[in-house]
């Protein structure tokens, strides 16, 4: 091939060596390098998988690809979002390479593109919401008014092209009757449009440049699975998902050491009754997986204010992952509220319902830490037991009442484990009236305030318990 | 190499040779596969490797290892897993028994040495669902159900079977596959599972379906449903399934719900027969709530339609 070398800085740079092979194993290291691990085994899997098909159809392609290199619905997410980005990108630079254009602008009777037609055929073509049409037709609107250089910033661009064609998302009854657009486009529609225009224009400047754009990085939010109404409650309720699996997975490895369940003598010996005093037939002792039974309580005074919206979301997801958990929040006394949350499936409505009727402040408004444990602790003494599991989520400032530390070490001593997570950086700790140095004597505390700490809660959670 | 055509059945089915032909024969017997499920199919039939097929809970994972083995002509041996499950339930258990009682009769005569030999024998093996996928003379269909279920050693163990598919017995040592099984192991995504296992698989996400296909699901498994009344039907599962719900209703619960219409001989799908069998498809009672407040009244009320249902 004797193509001319692409200009100096184009970004195209070579080709990656390899043909197809080498294409393929360029993309495989776009997903490494956003965060899938494929493995090698994994690339000769999608190579044995591709022998099989045609490789006609771009959907059979594609989907071979994401059986054998992203295997959970996370991975697969960011797949998609990948296999767009990389194969636009290395279509549009071996054809810049290769200098062959779409004749973008030659299109025949440009001029006589009648706009008015144009902007009806548009919003019709939303509103069946036919795919291949709307990209023919977002590669009219771009010869028809992405004419000149353009301000070279896409968005801008895009925002001045959708203009002139009268797409709104607001009903426009000054339109006539029979309009598409008359009642307005819906804005997911709009949307769709707009990321046709974009690609559009992408290719059309990569096309007049010959030069490759660097590419986008996928940002956090791209990444993110489209589930949870709150970015931030959707990460919490992940980490409490892996802090569910975590609890009750605990103890298995110990179990792995005495693999087979203990003979029961007793029983062994009753059955082998029937054959003459030979035990032949063995009884075990019934082994019984551990169920975590957990009590949270939780700080919701002023002086954890912005921290307790998280603390609050944290419970609410932990109820959803758990069904023995009892909640409590406090302040200066206790109150439970594990039936507000089993009923208000809403956060927002959950934690109004809570600071409306929990009833926690009594005088001052501050935190009495050392009247709460004995609350807590009169509650239900009779409850803990050596498989419960206690957590804290507090800042332990004590607003100079005291501390009490004894009544919450009774407290540790009946519960199996206790964890305390302060929404404090770990530098204030202990300076002014924070005590949880006394009460740290009697636990495991963690600093969490952000979900990744949260996670690094869950991670030290497992490390405890192979130490 | 174990796929020979000496070790198939007498006459079994040909082997699908395209994604078309699988995808057709999946429907022939009763299973509407989505678009990339046949292709997956497809391929695990042709590497030979196993798929690991995730997704919410009753979508039809178990019912796609169901339907391939009746396409392929195969048994399928299915494997539940849960907590606490170990080799002596999933791959072998030596006959303790029969070897008691073996040692006994022959304790005079022989020496220890014989019967050390005699009672590690395949004699005295009891097979369990992995063991006899492998040693099968004909081809299977192997489904380990909510793998996720099991603990990570279990997993470990898993992996010889599925990368190999060999097992190694310490007192016989090395079974290797007489046939090869097609595998299939599903997960409900309670559990991360490890790198390793995922490695060795293919992987399937089946999801919730579009609209018109669990349209056609509905109707394939209870035509004598109003064609009307099963669209309102499903239309009604989907608008379930975007609120915020402990359990989001399954196409297995719109099949049931679809089944409870029938037999109630409901002509109408409005509050109150909503009302009456929504308890079909959602499961909590917290969910009960929600969806009554959001979904129930939006629909006609009883009186509105046809009074003679």
């Amino acid at each position: 091939m004797t193509a001319p070398g692409p200009p100096p800085d184009s970004g195209l740079g070579p080709r990656a060596p390899g043909g197809f092979a080498g294409q393929l194993l360029a993309f495989a290291e776009e997903l490494r390098q956003e965060g899938l691990a494929v493995g090698t085994s994994e690339i000769l899997d999608a190579f044995g998988a591709l022998e099989l098909l045609r490789w006609s159809e771009q959907a059979e392609f594609r989907a071979a690809l994401a059986a054998t290199l992203a295997k959970s619905p996370e991975d697969r997410h960011v797949f998609e979002l990948v296999f767009e980005r990389f194969f636009f990108r290395a279509t549009e630079a071996e054809a810049a390479r290769r200098r062959i254009g779409e004749g973008g602008g030659d299109l025949p009777g440009e001029q006589e593109i009648n706009l008015d037609t144009l902007r009806q055929q548009i919003a019709a073509a939303l509103r069946d919401g036919s795919e291949a049409a709307l990209r023919d037709l977002a590669r009219l609107a771009v010869a028809a008014f992405g004419e000149g250089q353009g301000s070279g910033v896409l968005g801008v661009d895009v925002q001045r092209i959708r203009r002139a064609l009268g797409l709104r998302a607001e009903p426009q009854p000054e339109l006539g009757e029979g309009d598409p657009r008359r009642a307005g486009i819906p804005r997911e529609q709009l949307r769709r449009f707009e990321q046709h225009l974009r690609r559009e224009l992408e290719r059309a400047l990569i096309e007049r440049t010959a030069t490759l754009p660097p590419k986008r990085p996928l940002g956090e939010l791209d990444r993110a699975l489209p589930s949870g109404p709150i970015q931030d409650l959707a990460a919490v309720h992940r980490v409490v998902a892996q802090l569910k699996r975590r609890l009750a997975t605990e103890g298995h490895e110990q179990r792995g050491r005495r693999r087979h369940a203990q003979v029961d003598v007793r029983r062994t010996m009753r059955a082998s009754l029937q054959t003459g005093g030979v035990p032949v037939e063995l009884r075990y002792r019934p082994r019984r997986p551990r169920r975590p039974e957990i009590f949270v309580l939780c700080d919701v005074s002023t002086s954890v204010t912005s921290a307790s919206a998280f603390f609050l979301s944290v419970l609410h997801a932990l109820h959803d992952a758990f069904r023995k958990l009892r909640s409590f929040v406090f302040i200066e006394r206790i109150s439970e509220v594990t039936e507000v949350f089993e009923r208000e499936r809403d956060f927002r409505a959950a934690s109004e319902a809570i600071s409306r009727d929990a009833g926690v402040a009594d005088v001052s408004g501050y935190t009495d830490y050392g009247r709460v444990w004995e609350e807590f602790l009169a509650l239900i003494e009779d409850e803990l037991h050596p498989r419960a599991t206690v957590i804290v989520l507090g800042d332990a400032r004590t607003n100079g009442r005291p501390p009490r530390e004894e009544v919450f070490a009774a407290i540790t001593a009946r519960a199996g484990r206790t964890y305390w997570l302060n929404p404090e950086p770990r530098l204030y700790w202990n300076y002014g009236d924070s005590v949880i140095a006394a009460y740290e004597r009697h636990c495991t505390a963690f600093e969490c305030w952000r979900t990744d700490q949260l996670e690094g809660f869950v991670k030290a959670l497992t490390r405890s318990t192979v130490s | 190499m174990a796929a020979d055509p000496v070790n198939a059945l007498p006459n079994p089915p040909p082997a699908p040779e395209s994604v078309e032909e699988i995808a057709a024969g999946l429907r022939r017997v009763g299973y509407l596969p989505g678009p990339s499920t046949a292709l997956v199919a497809f391929l695990a039939t042709k590497l030979g490797k196993p798929v690991l097929v995730e997704g919410p809970a009753g979508v039809g994972k178990t019912e796609l290892a169901k339907a391939l083995a009746r396409l392929l002509g195969r048994r399928l041996i299915r494997l539940q897993c849960y907590e606490g499950l170990d080799e002596a339930k999933a791959l072998y258990e030596w006959n303790y028994r029969k070897q008691l009682l073996r040692i006994q009769t022959e304790s005079d005569e022989a020496g220890w040495r014989d019967v050390q030999e005699d009672i590690f024998g395949e004699e005295f093996l009891l097979q369990r669902p992995l063991l006899s996928a492998i040693a099968s003379e004909q081809p299977v269909v192997l489904l380990v159900d909510e793998v996720d279920k099991t603990d990570q050693e279990f997993e470990a163990m898993l992996l010889e079977l599925l990368s190999d598919f060999q097992i190694s017995i310490p007192e016989l040592g090395r079974i290797e596959a007489r046939t090869q099984p097609v595998v299939l192991l599903t997960s409900n995504n309670t559990r991360e599972l490890t790198e390793a296992l995922k490695r060795r698989c293919l992987y399937l996400w089946l999801d919730y379906p579009e609209l018109e296909h669990e349209l056609h699901i509905v109707r394939l498994h209870s035509p004598e449903l109003d064609q009307r009344l099963a669209r309102k039907l499903v239309e009604v599962v989907h608008r379930v399934r975007e609120l915020d719900l402990k359990k989001p209703p399954s196409i297995a619960e719109s099949i049931d719900w679809a089944r409870t219409l029938i037999l109630l001989g409901a002509g109408e799908l409005d509050q109150a027969t909503f009302a009456q069998t929504m308890s079909v498809i959602l499961k909590h009672r917290t969910d009960l709530d929600t969806v009554a407040a959001r979904v129930g009244v939006v629909l006609e009320p009883a009186d509105a339609s046809a009074p003679a249902a």
